[in-house]
């Protein structure tokens, strides 16, 4: 009997977040990481007008040096058994392995996303109010859909090429370009850095939602192909 | 040996030849044409001998990129996944990451000319300098190994990928800013405000560069073919002597 697609998708997902509370690697070594990352942002910028100015970019950019480190992360624990080999072998549906991965690697993202916007506030002094807490929740929760997506589909092909981890990072950052320019205006928007109002912020989460659903569909279809040897 | 690798003898063709000839002739007046017949620009001076170069080596870097896309899609699509289509997607990436280095590297110093910068925050340059590092990618996906249907399947999903991220690169880069001057032979109004020897030098430019890309490409999917065909005799030749060892 084969399952349905949001079924596997809700068991690989969940599988996947249960090995991270077991294990403990995002929150216990990503999280610092890129805690230290905002950190030596503020050695390296040394000015506390210029980083209230720039910090809607800085947390996005830590956000991609992290997702990194994720998504090997979430192959890793794939790759290690030959699990994602057993997956393939025994019929699972490379759709639902693709959503369940995506929305396990979602999930992570916004913990951590969420820890670097407290950074933020405390070591980089931004403000957001009301209207600016909208558009930065809808802002984080598109861009954050676009890079589980584009990191799963990704990351599957750099998993099925054993140990060519290197080359991640040289596909996705390209890639990936596009929600750090649009997910660091929006952001600068919600915290009105530099003069600019919330409404200014709003196109921007436009082309992050579009973003997400062009490689959302992307990965739905060329998955299977990427993880099958 | 495998017959494959019996039908291709060398590289070269009565038509490549031909084409090799005329990349040769058009080049050599190129050369001639921009460096010494042509005069010089009014505002730019000898500067605007770079753009014989710059012009047509973006449009073989873009005519090849497409190339990829569409023998990339011609793969995925055709029932027999027929693997000539992939080498020529390789082919014609590998020669359009070479012709966009060199766009960007001449670009880069004709603007440190006129502009008095090597680069500046442009969507057309970024997006170009996006692709320029994309494709390489795609190299490096080629380079992973595995059998030469892997390598198609593996490549064609990247192409396809990239012909999804160009324009929301270029997109989002566009909404990011813009101040690029508007192009001068391709534009919208259609009036061509150019002296008619450097115009039929530059259109002559791109004409040989696309004959020297069709050389290229058409060369180097031959030594592709070459190869994996060495790829799978090889195979068959340790199988052979593995038997007979067996047997002896």
């Amino acid at each position: 009997m084969s399952m349905s697609v949001s079924r596997i998708a809700r068991a690989v997902a969940a599988k996947d977040l249960r090995i991270e509370l077991r294990s403990r690697v995002v929150s216990n070594q990503v999280l610092p990481f890129s805690g230290l990352v905002m950190i030596m942002f503020a050695f390296a910028l040394d000015n506390d007008d210029v980083l209230q100015r720039v910090a809607g970019g800085l947390v996005w950019l830590a956000t991609l040096f992290s997702l990194f480190i994720l998504v090997q992360r979430t192959f890793a624990v794939e790759t290690y058994d030959g699990a994602l080999d057993s997956l393939r072998v025994a019929g699972v549906n490379p759709q639902g392995i693709f959503v369940g991965k995506s929305v396990a690697l979602f999930v992570q993202l916004l913990v951590l996303e969420s820890v670097l916007f407290l950074a933020a506030i405390v070591l980089y002094r931004v403000n957001v109010d009301g209207s600016g807490i909208v558009l930065l929740v809808t802002c984080v929760l598109c861009a954050t859909a676009g890079l589980a997506f584009v990191g799963t589909l990704y990351g599957g092909l750099t998993a099925g090429a054993r140990g060519r981890e290197t080359l991640l990072p040289l596909l996705l950052l390209p890639v990936v370009a596009p929600v750090l320019i649009c997910a660091t205006r929006a952001t600068e928007s919600a915290l009105r850095s530099g003069g600019v109002t919330v409404g200014e912020g709003w196109p921007w989460v436009g082309v992050l939602a579009v973003f997400a659903a062009v490689f959302g569909l992307g990965g739905l279809l060329s998955f299977g192909s990427l993880i099958e040897e | 040996m495998n017959s494959e690798a019996q039908a291709i003898k060398g590289v070269g063709t009565a038509a490549t030849r031909m084409y090799g000839l005329m990349a040769i002739v058009a080049l050599g007046w190129v050369l001639l044409g921009g460096l010494i017949f042509t005069p010089e620009d009014a505002v730019q001076g000898d500067a605007v001998r770079i753009m014989y170069v710059h012009v047509p080596t973006a449009w073989v870097a873009y005519l090849a990129f497409i190339v990829t896309g569409v023998a990339s899609a011609c793969w995925m699509i055709g029932k027999k996944h027929s693997l000539g289509f992939d080498r020529v997607a390789g082919a014609s990436a590998e020669v359009g990451v070479v012709f966009m280095g060199m766009t960007l590297l001449s670009g880069s110093l004709w603007g440190r000319i006129t502009w008095g910068t090597f680069w500046v925050w442009d969507p057309r340059l970024t997006t170009t300098a996006f692709m320029f590092v994309t494709y390489i990618g795609y190299l490096a996906v080629r380079g992973l190994g595995g059998t030469a249907q892997q390598r198609a399947r593996r490549s064609s999903v990247i192409a396809l990928l990239a012909v999804l991220e160009i324009p929301l690169v270029h997109f989002s880069v566009v909404m990011w800013r813009s101040l690029h001057q508007r192009a001068t032979v391709l534009s919208p109004d259609g009036d061509i405000k150019m002296d008619g020897l450097m115009l039929f030098t530059l259109l002559f430019g791109v004409f040989g560069f696309s004959v020297l890309f069709a050389w290229l490409v058409s060369h180097r999917q031959r030594i592709m073919a070459m190869q994996d065909a060495q790829q799978t005799s090889a195979l068959d030749v340790a199988v052979t002597e593995r038997l007979k060892e067996a047997q002896a």
